[in-house]
């Protein structure tokens, strides 16, 4: 078990490496050049090549990367050109958190209304409740999520004021008035993933509902509750995390529409800003941290497979 | 000895299953004394398992008619889900075709058994743990001790079914409906399990209902056999009896192609049974039948006592126009 958990550690790393390389590269190629927007409209052919020289740019591609990848570990992630700042603190100390946070409570929300939303779909498959929680999918599914946003805004936050229209308040710092503020964007953010969740939690189960070791359960005398929660979906489990952990990137980039539309200063907003005054560095380390979160996740989900299901522990 | 004259444990009457436009049972009638073995005979598709599934209340999707009285319970065709709850596993319980399928993949054997202790009889954890071992040693699970935290995966088909039968016995029930217990299991480790379960039914005082291919191993371990066919009882009668004064053409073939002794599967009698769409209208082996007469296909033939010279048993019956 340890071996296999290690070679998908190392898979990773791999991975991880690939993708920056990419990153690194795809921006390097990109049209635009940071020099000239940083020295702004007029400047000397001296300054040019003076702070092409101090920020490494004249430097061959690999050394460019080895400095700019050992740097990156360091955290030490350069300073935004625009802005002045440290990128490490703006991107990850500021920006990260407000997208986790938000990623986190999604993610809830998705699980917590999804999985028994689904479980309620298969034990009463082809009734009227299952035919309504399909249409409620399919429409969560179909639907923009900013336009749900923007609705949310306007009848919860507008009309009946019960809830902040917008802005940002860490739950560690103040934790009523961090989940008070996250409950619509999380919503907004969820809705896709509530019904993509009902529909596989319904799907799964069914098929599971069907195996004999369910009427086994119940020919020993478990009551229907205990069939379903404890012998039905304890078997689904693995499924859900895999497609959990794959939906993530999905989750990631809506997390960029969320941001914007409640105002919230994480890795979405911090992206879009970046990407449209061509901060590269910028862009590197909010591509760094989104996919390193992604590729991390799904380290994760491959690890839990044997405790989630026992058959693929090693035998001893 | 079993007292053929005491109330019935179990008893059907007109047990008829309906599964769409298809009747897969059809009339069935039959009683099961205190402590009695009984073997349900037949080949795939006879309706055999349907009769355990029904008992048992676990047939989804299907039209259930008729009543089944069980001592002391009621009509178990009646009763309410919450009552059905309360009776399986603790007076009611069955063992299934394939164990591996039939255990919960996600948790261990141990917890299993222990769950259905502590559920079912009220033990305390540590009681249940006690009662679990025991029970494990007794269905012969070497290791008992070391068993209990193996997941099913881990286990043997022998072992898993020996599991399965220290489970569906936890509780002592008084019927036992064996769902065929072997039929997933090796030819050397089927007569283990079914000797197994025969001997702990028997030191329990319950009775039994042994779902079974083979003709040949229900005469050996049970007392009475109901030869099924097509959904339809076509004989039955005291074991001994069936395997050799059988009056139904039927049984004839299936004695017969039971003597291929090794073989895993049964060699099935020729031919196929009918599909229920095109099912005859009188007997429903006329189309396989080498003794049909004219009069078969067109009339069904009842159920008949086979009473042959005053000292024949009083309960072997048969349906047949024109029987051995």
């Amino acid at each position: 078990m340890w071996g296999q958990a290690l070679g998908k550690i190392a898979q990773t790393l791999v991975v991880l490496f690939v993708v920056s390389v990419a990153s690194f590269g795809l921006l390097k190629l990109a049209p635009g050049d940071p020099i000239q927007i940083m020295l702004g409209s007029e400047y000397s052919q001296e300054a040019y090549e003076s702070l092409t020289a101090e920020l490494g740019l004249d430097q061959p591609f690999l050394a460019q990367y080895a400095d700019w990848a050992v740097r990156f570990v360091q955290g030490d992630w350069g300073t935004s050109y625009v802005a002045r700042t440290d990128i490490f603190t703006y991107a990850f100390k500021e920006a990260l958190p407000v997208t986790l946070t938000l990623a986190s409570f999604s993610l809830a929300f998705a699980i917590l209304i999804g999985v028994p939303l689904g479980v309620l779909s298969a034990v009463k498959k082809d009734t009227a409740f299952d035919a309504g929680a399909a249409v409620l999918a399919l429409t969560g599914t179909a639907f923009p999520s900013f336009l749900l946003g923007i609705l949310l805004i306007w009848f919860f936050a507008v009309k009946m004021q019960l809830f902040p229209v917008m802005g940002y308040v860490s739950p560690w710092q103040d934790f009523w008035g961090g989940i008070y503020h996250m409950i619509l964007p999380g919503l907004t953010l969820s809705t896709y993933f509530i019904a993509m969740i009902t529909r596989l939690t319904r799907a799964t189960l069914i098929e599971v509902m069907e195996q004999p070791y369910i009427a086994a359960a119940r020919a020993r005398g478990e009551p229907s509750w205990r069939v379903i929660w404890v012998h039905g979906v304890r078997n689904i489990a693995m499924p859900l995390v895999t497609i959990l952990g794959l939906q993530l990137g999905v989750l990631l980039q809506g997390t960029v529409l969320t941001e914007t539309v409640f105002n919230l200063p994480g890795i979405g907003q911090m992206l879009t800003s970046a990407v449209l005054g061509r901060e590269y560095m910028v862009v590197q380390a909010g591509v760094m941290m989104t996919a390193t979160l992604f590729i991390g996740v799904n380290l994760l989900v491959d690890l839990s497979y044997p405790f989630l299901d026992p058959r693929l522990r090693a035998r001893k | 000895m079993k007292d053929m004259a005491s109330n019935p444990i179990l008893s059907l009457r007109d047990l008829s299953v309906h599964r769409g436009t298809a009747k897969i049972l059809d009339r069935v009638n039959l009683s099961l004394a205190e402590g009695e073995t009984l073997a349900l005979v037949g080949e795939s598709g006879a309706g055999k398992s349907t009769i355990a599934t029904a008992l048992m209340r676990l047939l989804d999707g299907a039209k259930v008619e008729g009543s089944a009285e069980m001592e002391g319970a009621g009509d178990l065709l009646a009763l309410s889900e919450r009552q059905m709850v309360k009776l399986r596993g603790r007076r009611l319980s069955m063992i299934f075709q394939d164990a591996g399928s039939a255990l919960n993949p996600s948790y261990t054997v141990g917890r299993q058994l222990i769950t259905v202790l502590r559920r079912n009889l009220g033990l305390s954890k540590a009681e249940a743990r006690t009662r679990a071992v025991e029970l494990f040693t007794s269905v012969g699970i070497n290791d008992p001790e070391g068993r209990m935290s193996a997941y099913p995966h881990q286990l043997s088909g022998g072992m898993q079914q020996r599991v399965m039968v220290a489970i569906a016995l936890a509780c002592n029930p008084d019927l036992l409906l064996a769902d065929e217990p072997t039929s997933a299991l090796d030819v050397t480790i089927q007569a283990q399990i079914v000797r197994l379960i025969l001997a702990q039914t028997k030191s329990r005082g319950a009775s039994c209902i042994f779902v079974l291919h083979d003709l040949a191993l229900a005469s050996q371990s049970c007392d009475r056999i109901v030869v099924l066919y097509a959904g339809q009882v076509v004989e039955s009668g005291p074991a001994r009896d069936i395997l050799e004064y059988h009056r139904h053409p039927y049984t004839k073939q299936l004695k017969s192609c039971v003597l291929e002794i090794g073989t895993k599967e049964v060699t099935a009698p020729e031919g196929t049974v009918p599909p229920h769409s095109e099912m005859p209208v009188g007997c429903r082996f006329a189309t396989r039948c080498p003794r049909a007469l004219p009069r078969c296909a067109g009339e069904a033939p009842p159920l008949q006592p086979a009473r042959a010279g005053a000292d024949g048993p009083l309960d072997h019956q048969f349906a047949c126009w024109n029987p051995e």
